[in-house]
């Protein structure tokens, strides 16, 4: 049976491991290779990484991170933040990524998700959504770090995105993020039943049981978080005994 | 040396380094003699299937391959690269594969999530010395939209089940395919090419 997936997620800053609240915030962490390695060991499924400068001169130091972290990796490796051309994903699979994460250059640029997808393969071409709820049942897509609101319908952009061909769509709740008081379970039913690919949730986990609910009621495929596997809050060994005990399929053994 | 055929887009980095660490030396390569000379070749692959059977042919590797596969040296194909080994791909049309083995390749049932996409179990359907290290409760991680149907199913070593069964390898003689990717899948996808790497004699 497919598994459910757990997904650590590091957001990185001048090749250092940060973890912001509501974007804000941000504090220093640790190294981006130790932690990848440590994720590897406990069993996470999945290894996120976001490059949260992504100028120039930064991206390059970015890459090379990435590339280290590959190199000591058995598991598939998602890379986003500052992918805005063709040449980006290229440069970013090169060095190692089995996926890129595109979110604002794919809303400025619809096509680049097309376009990508055509020359890479749908598998690793993940759209990355921040949404924010904007009424009843009504959330609305924000870029730029969740900045700048595009006014877009997250159920409409995500079957967009579907069609355009990502293969696999990362949804963040910006209201839920770093409060840890769980998934925005609405929001994830609504977006996973709009669209058939896989759904990684994210933003909001604080306990075991905000993963299990939102694995089960939320329809989510994958559930990602930062902090709490960043700080050992809930170890990945101990989360994946807790989901099996729950009757939720995770991957045990090693 | 194992050769990698490089024919295009895509992560090579991460089979590379799963190479690297099992000591295994390989080369990225689309180069003729490279491929003679080495003990055996893996095929990779992400992306379209016609895109990357049309990349094969400017590259000439077809012939190559077919030589390959019938000087007995051990051949792995992954993912996409597995695909290629058969007759007829439907994807997006009607394309014509390697046509080593016997089969089609079709899209996964629309009654689940497409791609599949994570980590699954392995069904073993015979014994096989390349799945004596792997055990029905380990999972390897799956990336993908279509899949093997109408194979010959003396060929099929182990299954995995997605809106249906899945032909996750496949072994006929010295030619190997891997529906998932033994590169991604942890401790028991770096055993299978550890095994695969024990069958260059």
């Amino acid at each position: 049976m497919l598994a459910k997936r757990i997904i650590p997620c590091l957001d990185v800053d001048k090749g250092r491991v940060v973890k912001g609240k509501k974007f804000k915030d941000i504090q220093d962490v640790d190294d981006p290779v130790a932690l990848g390695k440590r994720y590897n060991r406990d069993g996470a499924d999945e290894l996120v990484f976001y490059d949260i400068t992504a100028s120039n001169e930064e991206r390059k130091i970015f890459l090379d991170v990435v590339e280290k972290v590959a190199a000591e990796n058995a598991i598939p490796f998602t890379v986003g933040g500052g992918i805005r051309t063709l040449e980006d994903i290229h440069s970013t699979l090169h060095a190692g990524a089995d996926k890129v994460s595109i979110n604002s250059a794919a809303v400025n640029n619809p096509e680049l998700i097309k376009e990508a997808a055509l020359k890479f393969g749908t598998q690793c071409i993940v759209l990355s959504i921040d949404a924010k709820k904007t009424g009843a049942n009504k959330w609305e897509v924000f870029i730029n770090g969740g900045r700048t609101n595009t006014v877009k319908d997250v159920l409409e952009w995500a079957k967009q995105g579907e069609m355009l061909g990502a293969g696999e769509i990362v949804l963040n709740a910006i209201e839920t993020d770093g409060e840890k008081s769980g998934y925005d379970m609405k929001l994830m039913q609504a977006v996973a039943s709009a669209v058939n690919i896989p759904i990684v949730a994210s933003g909001g986990a604080g306990k075991p049981e905000h993963f299990s609910s939102v694995l089960r009621k939320g329809y989510a495929d994958a559930a990602l978080a930062a902090s709490v596997f960043h700080y050992n809050e809930i170890p990945i060994p101990e989360l994946k005994k807790f989901l099996d005990k729950e009757g939720i399929p995770v991957r045990r053994s090693m | 040396m194992i050769a990698i055929i490089d024919y295009g887009a895509g992560n090579m980095k991460s089979l590379q380094f799963a190479l690297n660490r099992l000591h295994l030396d390989s080369r990225l390569t689309v180069d003729e003699k490279t491929i003679k000379e080495s003990e055996a070749i893996i095929l990779p692959g992400v992306g379209a299937f016609h895109d990357a059977m049309q990349s094969l042919r400017l590259a000439g590797l077809p012939e190559i391959l077919q030589s390959e596969v019938k000087r007995g040296k051990p051949i792995l194909g992954i993912c996409l690269g597995m695909q290629l080994f058969y007759e007829t791909s439907y994807e997006d049309g009607n394309w014509e594969g390697l046509q080593f083995l016997e089969g089609e390749v079709k899209r996964i049932s629309d009654s689940v999530k497409v791609p599949h996409m994570g980590w699954n179990t392995l069904t073993k359907h015979q014994d096989a010395p390349l799945l004596n290290q792997v055990d029905e409760t380990d999972y390897v991680y799956f990336v993908h939209s279509y899949k093997v149907v109408n194979h010959d199913k003396k060929t099929l070593l182990a299954s995995t089940s997605y809106g249906g069964e899945i032909p996750a390898i496949v072994q006929h003689n010295n030619l190997i395919g891997m529906q998932f990717h033994p590169e991604k899948s942890g401790a028991a996808g770096l055993q299978l090419l550890k095994t695969f790497g024990e069958m260059i004699s």
